[in-house]
């Protein structure tokens, strides 16, 4: 009897150490190759055609990036749940998916300068009858006085109704520490089209999320939704989106930081978000 | 993992157990009566092919593209969303549950399927010349012999509900699985975290696995006596 | 819905060859979760029929755990976990890092943990099916360990262990949907990503539905041929 299980395990630890060398990929790679992930699915930030190929103003945007600092960009197709721990994990170099600058994402990793002025709302079925105060005002967070009074106006008009938020976003931060005590119920995807799929189907009263993939959503579908209520910007908001480099990085941040500035300059950038949203939404860097 | 977190964590995760538990109990309810409605199908042809083609479709495919189906799917047609369901389907806990419970019935039907066929047809007949009903036979004889044999494959039934309700969090329900992707997604600490939520589902299972040895000694005494 | 079934087709608006291809990964990912569930599920068998107390129950805890715990959980513990994991052991082996695993190589590791506790159970009760008097048998007449593990012992514990290894591959191509967080593109993730794109959501998770039972029933008629054929030759080594 011992003999054959001695061979079972011969067999066994055999087989796990090849599977284990398959394991070890390869780590010297060309220097000039950089990783970036995005969800594929945040539009027009960056989405899939029926293809499979990846698409939007991030995937031109990063390839125009690698052509200024002479670098080759590999964009990969990663689920939102999870982007940030992928580039803590180094799985990839960036993460290129509308990845919103806030303090609590610099903890784990850096960012280059952003390439939006960020900026989010509230969008409501137009005939949902729901509504907010405030509409097409801007309210800065970092103003503690003129955000509380914004946000109490908004938790009594939704007071009693759901609203629904892709996870781990700044909105979804957003909601919680303003809004999830003062009797609104909110609703977290996984999947950014989720949100506005539900709230299409009457699930939910209200969705929030980046103004500029609001735009995407309404440019389908202007006759059935609509914004309400302010644009919210600036402390849990954060300050526009950005390339999510490794903490740890030196080489990577310079070069995006390089480029997206020459953009800036001479106007591509514009053009870009022009081509893209319809309108500009970039800053002057 | 410093204690203080540990604790902090757990206490925020066990909030999500009540709905594990109520969505795991429901399901197998559900599940377990839909199951039964399935076999007492069989005995007729067409029925028996229902209740095949059923099983096949819902255990040839994932459960979280059959709650996708449920939640999403549905919504797409006007007719449903305009239907005097649509309260139901409304509500991704109703969705949820209705997804569990479809799914349970087509893995316990096999399983109440083998459970049936070891019934002796003596046992049966007996009880019918004793002058008992259809329905009393089936109460007091058929099930009882059926549910002991059945047992220890319907533990794991148990066990793999209870884990299926982490599916669900996939649609928005915040049981402990979705709780626990939510603190992830605040903190990033998701090795701890996600740790903290299998000690939860590992301990209910072990619970299962437990009370369902007890309950097969009590159920057949004779089989255990010998090792007094 | 019928008129937007060409979204499904092969032309250039059509997802078919996306899902096609998913489709491809689901299979290979299934496949090499399911081999590589039967090598660590041998271990895990051989530590559970061992002497070694130790072993014995090592073996044990992992089987309660794996089998307690929603795979989910596991697939997310070693997707965000998986990477310090494999570099501890890559470095423990001896192999130079930094390690980095695809996300195809973290699905099939994740399905593969799970599956092989339950392959596990299924062949450590056709090993202790085997009439130990056949190996005895083989032993006298001289055959090596290998030679009688492979001409005894696996073609005896083969048919018993067929049904229970079907069962289980049913469950990896199952379980294989699950994978999406690990960055993988197969079947699940692709009808996500076209049901988000087209707002078809019925149309596309049918679809993927329809994928999947593909999968199981043509392999499911596989292992009632090999069950078959296995049985055969036992009933013919009987006469």
């Amino acid at each position: 009897m011992t003999f054959t299980r001695k061979a079972l395990l011969t067999f066994g630890v055999a087989a796990a150490a090849f599977v284990l060398a398959g394991a070890q990929t390869t780590f010297a790679q060309d220097k000039k190759t950089y990783v970036f992930a995005t969800e594929g699915a945040y539009p027009p930030f960056n989405m899939t055609s029926p293809t499979g190929e990846l698409q939007g103003f991030e995937i031109e945007l990063i390839a125009e990036i690698a052509k200024r600092s002479g670098f080759e960009a590999k964009v990969i197709s990663q689920a939102w749940d999870g982007m940030i721990q992928g580039l803590v994990d180094g799985k990839y170099n960036g993460a290129i998916d509308a990845v919103t600058i806030t303090d609590k994402r610099k903890e784990v990793v850096n960012f280059s300068l952003p390439y939006t002025t960020g900026g989010s709302n509230f969008v409501v079925l137009k005939d949902s009858g729901t509504e907010l105060p405030g509409n097409g005002s801007n309210i800065d967070l970092a103003d503690k006085a003129a955000a509380e009074a914004a946000v109490a106006d908004i938790a009594k008009a939704l007071s009693g109704k759901t609203v629904g938020v892709q996870v781990s976003t700044i909105q979804s931060t957003f909601l919680t520490q303003y809004l999830a005590d003062k009797g609104v119920t909110i609703r977290t995807y996984q999947n950014g089209p989720d949100v506005y799929q539900d709230l299409t189907n009457g699930r939910i009263d209200a969705a929030m999320a980046a103004t500029t993939n609001i735009a995407a959503f309404l440019k389908k579908n202007a006759d059935k939704a609509a914004t309400t209520g302010p644009s919210f910007k600036g402390g849990v908001m954060g300050s526009g989106a950005a390339v999510a480099v490794q903490k740890n990085d030196t080489e990577l941040k310079p070069l995006l930081d390089k480029a997206l500035k020459s953009m800036s300059e001479d106007g591509t950038l514009s053009a870009m978000s022009q081509k893209w949203f319809g309108l500009d939404v970039t800053p002057k860097l | 993992m410093s204690m203080d977190f540990f604790l902090t964590t757990m206490r925020q995760l066990l909030a999500g157990l009540p709905l594990t538990l109520n969505l795991g109990i429901l399901s197998l309810f559900g599940g377990g009566c839909l199951a039964l409605l399935l076999n007492l199908m069989r005995v007729t042809r067409t029925g028996n092919a229902v209740a095949s083609g059923y099983v096949f479709l819902f255990r040839g495919s994932p459960l979280l593209i059959q709650i996708f189906m449920i939640y999403y799917g549905l919504a797409t047609f006007g007719f449903v969303r305009h239907s005097f369901l649509w309260p139901f389907f409304r509500e991704p806990y109703w969705c949820g549950l209705l997804a569990l419970i479809l799914n349970d019935a087509a893995y316990t039907s096999e399983i109440l399927r083998g459970g049936l066929r070891a019934v002796p047809k003596g046992a049966v007949e007996a009880a019918r010349v004793s002058g008992m009903t259809w329905p009393t036979v089936l109460r007091r004889v058929i099930l009882p012999i059926a549910f002991r044999q059945a047992l220890p494959a319907y533990s794991s039934e148990v066990i793999s509900m209870l884990k299926a309700t982490a599916l669900v969090s996939t649609i928005t329900l915040m049981e402990v699985t979705g709780l626990a992707r939510a603190l992830v997604s605040e903190t990033w600490r998701a090795v701890e975290i996600f740790l903290c939520a299998a000690a939860i589902y590992l301990a209910l299972s072990l619970i299962v696995t437990q009370a369902t040895a007890w309950l097969e000694r009590r159920l057949s005494p004779w089989q255990f006596e010998g090792n007094r | 819905m019928w008129a937007d079934l060409d979204l499904l087709g092969f032309g250039p608006d059509g997802w078919g060859q996306v899902l096609l291809h998913a489709a491809v990964m689901s299979l290979l990912v299934s496949l090499a979760a399911f081999a590589f569930g039967i090598v660590l599920g041998t271990l895990v068998a051989w530590a559970r029929t061992g002497r070694s107390r130790l072993l014995r129950s090592l073996a044990g805890l992992y089987t309660a755990v794996m089998r307690g715990v929603p795979d989910i959980l596991v697939i997310y513990l070693f997707y965000f976990g998986g990477r310090q994991l494999v570099t501890a052991v890559g470095t423990a082996l001896g192999f130079a890092g930094p390690f980095d695993i695809s996300g195809f190589l973290a699905g099939m590791l994740a399905i593969g943990l799970i599956s092989a506790a339950y392959q596990a159970e299924v062949l450590r009760g056709a090993y202790q099916a085997v009439p130990s008097g056949t190996i005895e048998a083989g032993r006298v007449v001289g055959m090596t360990r290998f030679t009688l593990f492979r001409r005894v012992i696996v073609p005896q514990a083969m048919v018993t262990a067929i049904p229970g290894l079907g069962n289980q591959w049913q469950s990896v191509v199952k379980e294989s949907a699950l994978v999406s967080v690990t960055g993988m593109v197969e079947i699940m993730r692709q009808v996500t990503v076209a049901a988000g794109s087209t707002q078809e959501h019925f149309l596309f998770y049918a679809a993927g539905a329809v994928l999947y039972l593909i999968i199981t029933t043509i392999s499911g008629q596989v292992f009632r041929i090999i069950e078959h054929r296995g049985l055969r030759g036992q009933l013919a080594g009987e006469r």
